[in-house]
């Protein structure tokens, strides 16, 4: 290490890391020359606690995996078991559970707005996108009782039905929020400071995103046309009408752009989903125990690929049970996207990639 | 309202008068002469100037505080919430913080060059008050009026940048290293189109003094006219001096922690924090008076009302940019500063001599 | 400007993959080759080969997640990897003794593997040979045990 290079710590504890992470780089004067993510310091033993629970227990811990997303772990959880248990949720349960995660993903995607909007400086971004936030959080509370963690998916269905008048009032949040879609849009995309942090920043191209592992809206930025709802359809997605949204720059403003172009597709998604419920039961009986074997389910988080291997040997406990955290994977991937850019970019490059200690360390 | 000076002399006059007569009673020989020797010329003149700084400070700074406020109920009406909501409008939480701040354990870093890092925070401070007593709120109403108060603003404004670096070396902390040295770069980059956007005035009124400049631009025009462009790049740099957002680099919390300042604590926090509003304050009062024609204005209300509400408005701006824009990196800012705001600012005084040239004014 | 890589419809389908494979690879033991599905067996000496033909011959792009699972008297590796082309997410397993957990590591194909088998040696302990930087992920340094297995007992203190 040369004597104009120093070793900064940013984290665990840092106004720009969401979350307990270290990132550690090595400054030539304000260039990064060398970065390294150092995580764990939120590891609960997530996966060995799930060992000693039985499956019904395992749901409610499944939402904790992350605050900013828990019902798509959530589901995701459900939806593996029930490919372990071997049956299959009733079709209007399907529906709601595609409604209600498209509503997820929008929360999600309100959720790193803000943190982009406190990493790059602008406080108003950060305060009108939670504004909008508490809209969704308003539709998911009526539905679920709970603002953040919903312990709503059941293995083989879902908790309860739609309240009363819940589709008039998804539709009337949903037609607010175009409107201030626009308005976010413009404080950004108008907005020449913040043009000049994020085109350009940590460009990536498509082969060397996916050979990092990358997946989700910054895989879609570098150009890869990769996602699960359209490649490996779950519950009723097959029969959505939605366009995966991709940019090819791959920089930190083609990331910011593919999300909110995700949000107006996820409306799309919810609007259809709710016309498109049929009548029926929510839930099926789930014997105690599933069979022997071992499974596997990957769906699209908000943030990406997120998958879950079950193994089961026949007990009412799982024998093992692996997660793959999208986010995992994406800050294993950003010693590349760092290097050679100020450390003033750091919280544009990390912003963007919306953090989630909680999946990551499980 | 008539001069400030002249009432605070005859009020002394007649305080040290009552005094004096007091001990005049007591009929004790030695009390007798002390009482003629505070009737002496140098006296009233120390303690009448002693009153001017002091209530001229404290009306200042309450205007500072007023700044705080109308930072926080804006900037809270800008991102569609109440702003602060303690006491009469919210005005109290000024006071609440204050009394927060001090009640906080005074912690030095172990590591940190004990001397320079207290030291260093107070020299911070101690230009900011400094700079309070150069600006005049009208031409009754200031602490000096040399001939030459634009350049002694000026002269102690760049003061700030050597005591950010010095703190922020001497807190041993590789965050504050690198904030005390955006600092100074930046402070440095932006001065120098400042300078020059003060030099156009200059020009074309002819007089360095407040008093003089403004009123020039009563009798003319306000400058805001013929030199728009300086005006712009004014204002451009005076955000970047006075570190706000898009500019406020040296403190950039989201890599920074809390830039050249981390590790101060308690008090010395506060007052920093303050010291920053404070300089906002002086900057758009600066504006004000160089562009926007001081404390000219109709008579019907006072002229320090005029200047007031003016530089509030000034300040307003300030506000919105800091809403409406992000944060924007170092390297730009310095990029900005050397290759657009100079060039506008040798453009700018380009036009004033012009002008001057041509006869215009 | 570059273009848009699409996936829109398979180019092949999962039984033609896994007859090459087979043809390949005749100690590969194909489990299943269900829709969207490839589970495939894969001995240990060769699983790095398997991997590499895989991602240069059948297109497999992308490594999801590396799992381990600790089946008392033997440990199983478990590479999900994906084909975007395809539209195929094939599981290879790799059976491992449990006195010797050592298998390649897929790192040098898939720089996405490279945390998971951090994590993989972290907490079942199985050594990744070709890994450019096998450290503990979660937990300490010092830290002695390899908490996921099943011989470590929850609760117990270290």
């Amino acid at each position: 290490m040369s004597s104009d290079e120093m070793w900064i710590n940013m984290g665990p504890q840092h106004p720009f890391n969401h979350g307990l992470w270290n990132l550690r780089v090595k400054l030539k004067g304000e260039t990064i020359t060398q970065a390294e993510p150092i995580i764990g310091y939120l590891h609960r033993g997530w996966e060995k606690m799930v060992e000693n629970r039985t499956y019904s227990q395992i749901v409610p811990l499944a939402d904790r995996l992350c605050y900013g997303s828990s019902l798509s772990w959530n589901h995701l959880y459900c939806l593996t078991a029930e490919k372990l248990y071997g049956i299959e949720a009733p079709d209007r349960a399907k529906y709601i559970r595609v409604a209600v995660l498209e509503l997820q993903r929008i929360t999600s995607h309100l959720t790193w707005l803000m943190a982009v909007g406190t990493d790059l400086g602008s406080y108003t971004i950060m305060t009108w996108s939670i504004r909008e936030r508490e809209l969704f959080l308003d539709l998911l509370c009526k539905l679920s009782g709970a603002r953040m963690t919903y312990n709503y998916c059941r293995i083989g269905g879902v908790r309860n039905d739609y309240p009363e008048n819940y589709e008039r009032d998804v539709l009337r949040v949903l037609d607010e929020f175009e409107k201030r879609l626009r308005d976010l849009e413009s404080l950004m995309d108008e907005n020449e400071p913040f043009l000049m942090r994020t085109v350009g920043i940590s460009k990536m191209d498509g082969k060397t995103a996916m050979n990092l592992g990358l997946t989700g809206p910054i895989m879609r930025a570098s150009g890869v046309d990769m996602d699960l709802r359209k490649l490996d359809p779950y519950e009723v997605y097959a029969d959505m009408k939605f366009e995966v949204c991709t940019h090819t720059d791959g920089d930190v403003y083609a990331r910011y752009r593919v999300r909110m172009d995700e949000m107006r597709e996820s409306m799309k998604i919810v609007r259809q989903a709710l016309s498109e419920t049929p009548a029926g039961p929510i839930r099926v009986k789930v014997p105690r125990c599933p069979p022997k074997g071992n499974v596997v389910c990957h769906v699209e988080d908000p943030r990406g690929e997120s998958l879950m291997y079950m193994v089961s040997d026949g007990s009412e406990k799982p024998y093992r049970l692996k997660v793959r955290s999208p986010n995992f994977v994406n800050l294993s991937a950003s010693p590349p996207m760092l290097v050679g850019f100020k450390i003033s970019d750091v919280p544009a490059i990390m912003g963007v990639m919306d953090m989630c200690i909680g999946e990551t360390d499980r | 309202m008539s001069n400030l000076y002249i009432e605070l002399t005859n009020f002394t006059e007649w305080l040290l008068g009552l005094v004096a007569s007091i001990l005049d009673w007591t009929k004790l020989g030695f009390l007798s002469d002390f009482g003629e020797w505070l009737q002496t010329a140098p006296v009233v003149d120390f303690v009448s100037t002693l009153l001017v700084v002091a209530i001229f400070l404290i009306t200042a700074m309450m205007f500072g505080l007023c700044f705080i406020w109308q930072e926080r109920k804006f900037l809270g009406r800008f991102m569609d919430r109440r702003g602060t909501q303690v006491g009469f409008l919210g005005f109290f939480q000024n006071f609440a913080d204050g009394i927060k701040v001090i009640l906080k354990e005074h912690i030095v870093p172990k590591d940190s060059d004990h001397r320079l890092f207290e030291l260093a925070i107070f020299a911070y401070l101690a230009s900011t008050f400094m700079l309070f007593g150069c600006i005049p709120f009208s031409d009754n109403f200031y602490v000096i009026n040399v001939n030459l108060a634009v350049l002694l603003g000026v002269a102690i404004f760049a003061f700030g940048p050597f005591s950010i670096l010095i703190g922020g070396w001497s807190s041993n902390n590789k965050f504050t290293l690198i904030g005390g040295m955006r600092a100074a770069a930046q402070l440095i980059a932006l001065e120098i189109p400042l300078l020059l956007c003060i030099v156009s005035v200059v020009v074309m009124t002819g007089d360095l003094s407040f008093v003089g400049i403004v009123a020039w631009q009563e009798q003319n025009i306000w400058l805001i006219v013929p030199l728009c462009i300086g005006a712009l790049t004014f204002f451009i740099a005076a955000i970047g001096e006075s570190e706000r957002i898009p500019f406020d680099l040296p403190e950039a919390e989201a890599e920074l922690v809390e830039g050249w300042a981390t590790e101060y604590g308690d008090v010395r926090w506060g007052l920093q924090m303050a010291s920053d509003y404070f300089r906002a304050y002086i900057l758009s009062g600066l504006f004000t008076m160089l562009f926007l024609g001081g404390w000219a204005g109709p008579e019907f209300i006072w002229a320090e009302a005029w200047y007031l509400a003016k530089t509030f408005i000034v300040f307003f701006f300030f506000i919105w940019v800091r809403a409406a824009t992000v944060r924007i990196r170092t390297d730009q800012i310095l990029k900005m500063g050397w290759r657009r705001l100079l060039p506008m600012a040798v453009i700018n005084l380009l036009i004033a001599v012009a002008l001057k040239v041509a006869g215009v004014f | 400007m570059s273009q848009v890589i699409v996936y829109d419809t398979p180019d092949r389908s999962v039984e033609d993959i896994a007859r090459d494979l087979k043809s390949k690879f005749p100690a590969v033991d194909v489990l299943k080759a269900a829709p969207k599905r490839l589970h495939v067996q894969v001995p240990r000496d060769i699983s790095f080969e398997v991997c590499k033909f895989m991602k240069e011959g059948l297109s497999f792009e992308h490594c999801s997640c590396v799992t381990t699972v600790d089946y008392i008297d033997h440990f199983t590796v478990v590479f999900h990897i994906s084909s975007w082309t395809n539209h195929i997410l094939s599981e290879v397993l790799v059976d491992l003794p449990r006195d010797d957990p050592t298998v390649d590591s897929i790192t040098p194909l898939w720089g996405g593997a490279n945390w998971h088998e951090r994590e993989a040696y972290d907490l079942m302990g199985i050594v990744f040979k070709g890994h450019p930087d096998l450290r503990r992920i979660m937990m300490p340094e010092e830290f002695k045990f390899h908490p996921l297995r099943k011989d470590f007992i929850v609760g117990r203190r270290v």
